[in-house]
């Protein structure tokens, strides 16, 4: 017996994702652009190639970065993903052993025990019966913590599960039925022939008694070869798109090629890659202390693939990265969300073509040019020459108290240096392009540049993470950009200052822009146990919150931040610390109006241990100091 | 007509109930914390953008609820949305929000009314 109709539905699902992926992959390769696509034959052919093999056999198919995170949800994962491969390999090479010719159709690979009923009468293959029952017991053992998961995603330890729509919960049906029907259509038929092994055999025999076995296994291989059939077509419409698409995501990442700041090639196929495990929902401090379920990343992704409307989604966000940082599958969650944000006064980003099997990105229309310049109002500053160029920022002058220690430091330090907005300085024009409004902040980026500039200096401090940011990435300055707490640092390993050693214990509250972002780490904790004592907390370093003022999110009312600092506030004086140490005075203007412990900036701890120097009767830039060595760079 | 000397002048009132106030309605709908504000002037103390020129962010809450828009429409360019004004603010208002809203309503209006 070689055919029979039921594999019809099995066959067309089985050539149309076939015929579907190699159209999608030209049109993808297509679009790339040229210095990408270097990259990508140069990955292909290249070292990049082994690497990604092995990336896709330990995050696709092992999933090992939710078992590490989450065991039962990797396990889940795992079974499914791992367990399907699985019985695929094997199931082909049972199939190319036991039957009377080799190389068959594939479906001869997924029906074998239809075909061959009466397989498994000796022991070598009676031993190979059991290995195929172990990978479905496997498979089934995942697919019952995802249906558990489905009504209390508490079992698998997430406290929210995703929302789908109605054609995902379709391909979600027909995917949960593949495997029962396989197994009691498998169990059926070796009843009727008593074989099988302890899952199929056994089950078969149970059911064999008291049913006929042999007329009722038919509809069940029907039923088989149709979830499968259902489940092919409606793959590339729904979030199951995700497990071929992951494999590309692996291949291009792997070969050099990033997000960037436009819609593209590399930014759809990780929009496809998301599978909506809803890992960034309960790393979402927005989901966890506000409530606000609707803006994570999934629910980001989901919209774009869907064209929702996606204004609300992408700007009530925090921009903290912690969801970039947990994301399993390695998607740059908030450079797709800055390119949404750009993309705003156009209704889409994407439309769907041919019922959303093929989707075209819509060419971006130029923005209006506005007549004139925005801000032609700024003065020509004058800027005296200097080696050490202090920019305090916005918040700084929100917060004197930073601003003062600092001046304090600097003077100390005995360096030549000037203070750049001493009177109220021009914004670094993150917030704006925050915001979106790339264009409007870059003529705040040419003012600063040319002050700066003008400056010689070697060395720009600021005091503002937000600030720091955006000084090194997009400012192209010839000054080395330090944060202050870097430059603390460098000053103490220079012995510029002497700090005493105070009898405090503090935690440290590291700025999402600081840390996660620019990933400095390293300097802000050295400074801190220098002078103090540092008690750890949970939330340290990767890990770390965001203090909920954060100026990524335009949306967030005040009560929604209030709650954020409170409970971030408790989180962080859990062990009941004498200060709180931040590195921002944003982070530490919000956290202080939520606790009653003290939030001292990182300036000001240091200001609090500094032994009386002789350089702090100096007035300032009379010394000749220089900084000599490299300060250290730091460590990501 | 015996003349006495006097005339008709130029009328000097403001007519708010013929102003379009639909761009106000349109943030106020995005975002309702304006409606909380006392224009106490806080926001435009600290402004980075007051620092150099005549930028008030009180002076556009009051032309918006009145419905000025065209006295607003050049203004609010000058905005570089630094956000000082929300952690000064008495009264919570997002005022970032605010100018974001504001701008794409009047990006949406070019020439239309709401």
């Amino acid at each position: 017996m070689n055919f029979d109709p039921f594999v019809i539905p099995f066959n067309i699902g089985l050539y149309f994702i076939l015929i579907y992926a190699v159209v999608r992959c030209i049109i993808w390769f297509r679009e790339l652009s040229r210095p990408d696509k270097l990259r990508l034959q140069r990955g292909f052919f290249g070292r990049a190639f082994g690497q990604s093999l092995k990336e896709i056999f330990l995050e696709s198919l092992i999933h090992r970065k939710i078992l590490k995170s989450n065991p039962r949800l990797g396990y889940m994962h795992m079974s499914l993903a791992f367990g399907w491969f699985l019985l695929i390999v094997f199931g082909t090479i049972e199939a190319n052993i036991f039957s009377e010719k080799h190389l068959n159709h594939s479906y001869k690979a997924i029906f074998f025990r239809f075909f061959h009923p009466d397989h498994g009468k000796t022991f070598f293959e009676n031993s190979y019966a059991f290995l195929m029952d172990l990978i479905l017991a496997f498979i089934l053992s995942g697919l019952l913590i995802a249906v558990i998961k489905r009504f209390s995603s508490r079992v698998v330890g997430m406290k929210k599960t995703t929302r789908l729509k109605p054609l995902d919960k379709i391909a979600l049906t027909s995917l949960c039925l593949i495997f029962p029907s396989r197994l009691i259509a498998e169990s059926l038929t070796c009843g009727a022939y008593g074989t099988g092994s302890f899952l199929t055999g056994s089950l078969g025999k149970a059911l064999a008694s008291f049913l006929p076995a042999n007329e009722l296994a038919y509809p069940f291989w029907w039923l088989y070869s149709l979830s499968l059939g259902t489940f092919f077509v409606l793959l590339p419409l729904t979030r199951y798109l995700h497990i071929p698409t992951e494999l590309f995501l692996i291949f291009m990442r792997n070969s050099g090629i990033r997000t960037g700041d436009k819609p593209g090639t590399y930014s759809e196929v990780e929009v496809h890659s998301c599978s909506s495990c809803g890992m960034c929902i309960d790393v979402c401090q927005l989901g966890f202390t506000t409530g606000i379920n609707t803006i994570q990343a999934t629910y980001l992704m989901k919209g774009i693939r869907n064209s929702d409307e996606l204004y609300d989604v992408a700007h009530n966000c925090l921009m903290c990265g912690r969801c970039d940082n947990i994301c399993p599958v390695g998607i740059e969650i908030s450079p797709i969300r800055m390119i949404v944000r750009r993309a705003e006064g156009k209704e889409y980003m994407y439309e769907n073509t041919s019922k959303g099997y093929f989707r075209n990105r819509l060419t971006v229309p130029a923005p209006k040019q506005e007549a004139g310049t925005s801000y032609d109002f700024l003065p020509r500053l004058r800027q005296e020459k200097t080696d050490v160029l202090y920019f305090a920022g916005c918040m700084t002058h929100l917060t004197p108290s930073v601003k003062k220690a600092m001046v304090r430091i600097l003077d100390a330090s005995g360096l030549n240096w000037s203070f750049m907005d001493e009177h109220g300085g021009v914004c670094c024009g993150r917030p704006l392009m925050l915001a979106g409004n790339d264009r409007e902040a870059r003529e705040l980026t040419n003012y600063n540049s040319q002050l700066i500039e003008k400056s010689g200096a070697q060395t720009l401090v600021t005091s503002c993470p937000i600030c720091y940011k955006v000084f090194r990435e997009s400012y192209y300055l010839d000054a080395e950009v330090l944060h202050h707490s870097q430059f603390i640092k460098s000053i103490i390993d220079e012995g510029f200052i002497d700090l005493n050693f105070l009898q405090k214990r503090v935690t440290y509250h590291s700025p999402c822009e600081l840390g996660r972002r620019s990933g400095v780490y390293y300097e802000p904790r050295e400074v801190i146990k220098h002078v103090a004592t540092l008690e750890a907390t949970a939330f340290d370093d990767e890990n770390s919150l965001c203090c909920g003022g954060s100026l990524g999110n335009i949306m967030l009312s005040r009560d929604k931040r209030q709650k954020i600092a409170e409970d971030v506030c408790s989180k962080l004086t859990e062990c009941s610390p004498d200060s709180l140490i931040t590195a921002c005075p944003l982070c530490k203007k919000t956290l202080s109006q939520a606790t009653g412990t003290r939030v001292m900036d990182i300036a000001e701890l240091a200001v609090e241990a500094l032994a009386d120097t002789p350089g702090l009767k100096m007035p300032r830039s009379r010394s000749k100091k220089k900084l000599l060595k490299e300060p250290a760079t730091s460590l990501r | 007509m015996e003349k006495f000397g006097f005339s008709l002048s130029k009328a000097r009132v403001i007519n708010y109930d013929a102003n379009d106030r639909g761009i106000v309605r349109y943030i106020i709908e995005r975002e309702p914390s304006l409606k909380l504000c006392i224009e106490c002037g806080c926001c435009t103390a600290t402004c980075t953008t007051g620092n150099f020129t005549d930028f008030s962010l009180r002076e556009i809450h009051i032309l918006l609820k009145r419905g000025e828009n065209e006295q607003v429409r050049e203004k609010i360019r000058k905005c570089m949305l630094c956000g000082k004004c929300i952690l000064v603010c008495p009264r919570g208002v997002n005022t970032r929000n605010v100018i974001s809203v504001a701008k794409q309503a009047f990006r949406k209006t070019e020439g239309y009314e709401l």
